[in-house]
């Protein structure tokens, strides 16, 4: 808003400003609150039961136990193999669309005419718009067959159909923003460089990507982030058994897969299995939070210009 | 010599770069023509307006797709309202002030919350804390949290789009603040506002993970009666069939793929429209 509006509002308010005025003021002041509500709501909820799940299991069993088994008889609560699936899932992923994402980006920004940029951004992002369940079906269906064909010993479940149709579905989330991270950098660098005698590619590594650094790498954690906290398509194609493994050819599960996994059961409130679903879910959230952050900050040091 | 090695080297690159913008998109382009093929004879009206059953070649979607229609519009219900509040809030009176700022932190943040986490709220909040059970209530209040940012987010990009001047010429016509935001912001930014809510519920359209963590049931052969009883929807049948190991339910969820797919296109679309109305009428 510029000076002179607000200079008329506020004349406006000192006025006449009614009641109504006030209490509507209140009620949109109320909308804002209720979101930070549902932040301190996510982080109480996934809080109060985690410490009532620590009650009952030591730190050390969490941290230091190799297997994750809280559904048998002979229980074990070691959280490291659901990471290690989430870890594994996430990571081929991310060998998929950062190399992928990033080209594109360099194209749609740097070699792209307007026209043809236009029309392509928007149908990358056609990517991310596609509910995630249709992309488990894909990867169960129509990808881990396939690969299987190449890769002898593939299990039906496994960690590589799955990571790669992931990496899929993120490579918009990094061209979008990586371009966007290109774009901004000022058409004046390009131009000293080209009047140097750098031909166009030399330019894009030596000038434009460096002067796009910390953007770039926002929008690679951000996809990263998404690709942590993605359920859907590892749950459906990924299976179902956590295992402290980083071989892409075997069944693992996930932190999310495993809350689908005990969500489909019928698990009444209260019991161990229960607060099971709020402790991963806090881990998921912590490092989901950290990647977000991370990413944030990166971001907001592109902005700054460095 | 070097210059000739050099002009390869680059178009290569470029080859390589524009191949990387086309692949993404040719998977995509196969994956859906082969899941339109694969359910493509699964669909009738017989599977539209059919439920589920034991046998393949008899199921239909329409519990999923009942579901999906009251929870949208619960979604619809309860998020744009809040969330249209918050974006006016922040775009026409905080303006940088203290809780702003926080409100606005806290949105981006928000955004960025994996959707099974919000599906866990839900659970403890709607489910337990407030006494919804497994219900259709629940769980269309817990997909309004999930798409409160997407609508705040879009909400606030229209709102910049009105000119100050519309606001500056309403106040010096004696009108008030409110009556401003009423009278002449909020109709101006309409199209942009209803294109973001509906692009918020085509997401919620697509939402299964948050629904299984709050209990909807994946087969359910009665249709929901009252905010109050069970439900499921269109992804949760989905992924009801994709879970079973028969070929003949694969090709069941084909078809309720592409119904989902179809149903999600048409959203886009209206939204597309209406943004281009948005933008003829500058």
């Amino acid at each position: 808003m510029t000076r002179n509006a607000q200079r008329i509002g506020g004349a406006a308010g000192r006025s006449s400003r009614s009641a109504l005025e006030r209490l509507i003021e209140m009620f949109l002041v109320a909308c804002g609150l209720l979101s930070v509500l549902t932040t301190a709501g996510v982080i109480f909820v996934l809080g109060e039961e985690t410490v009532a799940f620590f009650s009952e299991v030591s730190f050390s069993q969490f941290f230091f136990d190799t297997q994750w088994t809280p559904l048998f008889t002979q229980k074990h609560f070691g959280i490291w193999p659901l990471v290690c699936g989430t870890v594994l899932t996430s990571l081929v992923a991310m060998v998929v669309a950062v190399p992928l994402g990033l080209l594109a980006a360099i194209y749609l920004s740097e070699f792209a005419p307007k026209n043809v940029r236009n029309g392509l951004k928007p149908a990358l992002e056609v990517l991310a718009g596609i509910p995630t369940i249709v992309y488990g079906y894909f990867a169960l269906v129509f990808v881990t067959p396939a690969l299987q064909k190449v890769i002898p010993g593939l299990a039906g479940f496994n960690a590589l159909g799955p990571g790669i149709v992931m990496g899929i579905m993120i490579i918009p989330l990094i061209s979008s923003l990586s371009e966007d991270a290109l774009y901004a950098v000022p058409q004046v660098l390009r131009e000293a460089a080209w009047g140097l005698g750098a031909r166009r590619v030399t330019t894009v590594f030596k000038v434009v990507l460096p002067a796009a650094a910390s953007g770039i790498g926002a929008a690679l954690i951000l996809a990263l982030s998404r690709a942590i906290g993605e359920t859907m398509i590892v749950a459906i194609a990924a299976g179902q058994q956590p295992r402290l493994t980083f071989d892409p050819r075997v069944s693992v599960e996930t932190m999310t897969a495993y809350i689908v996994q005990v969500s489909m059961g019928d698990t009444p409130a209260d019991t161990l299995e229960y607060k099971t679903l709020f402790v991963v879910g806090a881990s998921l959230f912590v490092m989901a939070f950290a990647a977000n952050l991370v990413s944030h900050r990166l971001k907001k040091r592109f902005a700054a210009g460095g | 010599m070097k210059k000739n090695h050099e002009i390869w080297y680059e178009r290569g690159f470029l080859l390589l770069c524009g191949f990387s913008v086309l692949l993404p998109l040719a998977i995509l382009f196969y994956f859906v023509a082969q899941v339109v093929m694969d359910g493509f004879g699964r669909l009738s009206l017989q599977f539209l307006l059919g439920f589920p059953s034991r046998f393949a070649e008899q199921a239909g979607v329409l519990p999923g797709l009942v579901g999906s229609f009251y929870l949208l519009l619960i979604t619809g219900l309860i998020a744009l309202p809040i969330g249209v509040g918050a974006a006016v809030y922040l775009e026409e009176y905080g303006k940088r002030s203290r809780l702003a700022t926080l409100i606005e932190v806290n949105i981006s943040n928000l955004a960025g919350v994996p959707s099974v986490i919000y599906g866990l709220l839900g659970l403890a909040v709607f489910v337990r804390a407030l006494g919804m059970g497994r219900s259709i209530l629940a769980g269309g209040c817990t997909l309004a949290f999930l798409v409160l940012p997407i609508v705040v987010i879009s909400t606030r990009e229209a709102l910049r789009t009105v000119p100050q001047g519309f606001r500056e010429a309403s106040a010096a016509l004696g009108a008030t603040k409110w009556q401003t935001i009423r009278g002449v912001v909020l109709p101006e930014a309409m199209p942009g506002i209803l294109t973001g809510a509906i692009l918020a519920l085509s997401r919620a359209l697509g939402e299964t993970a948050p629904l299984v963590v709050v209990g909807a049931l994946t087969y359910v052969t009665f249709l929901p009666n009252s905010l109050n009883s069970p439900f499921t929807a269109l992804p949760l049948q989905i992924y009801n069939w994709v879970s079973r190991p028969q070929a003949a339910f694969a090709a069941n969820a084909a078809a309720g793929i592409v119904v989902l797919l179809i149903l999600m296109l048409a959203m886009n679309m209206i939204a597309v429209i209406l943004r281009g109305r948005m933008q003829n009428r500058r």
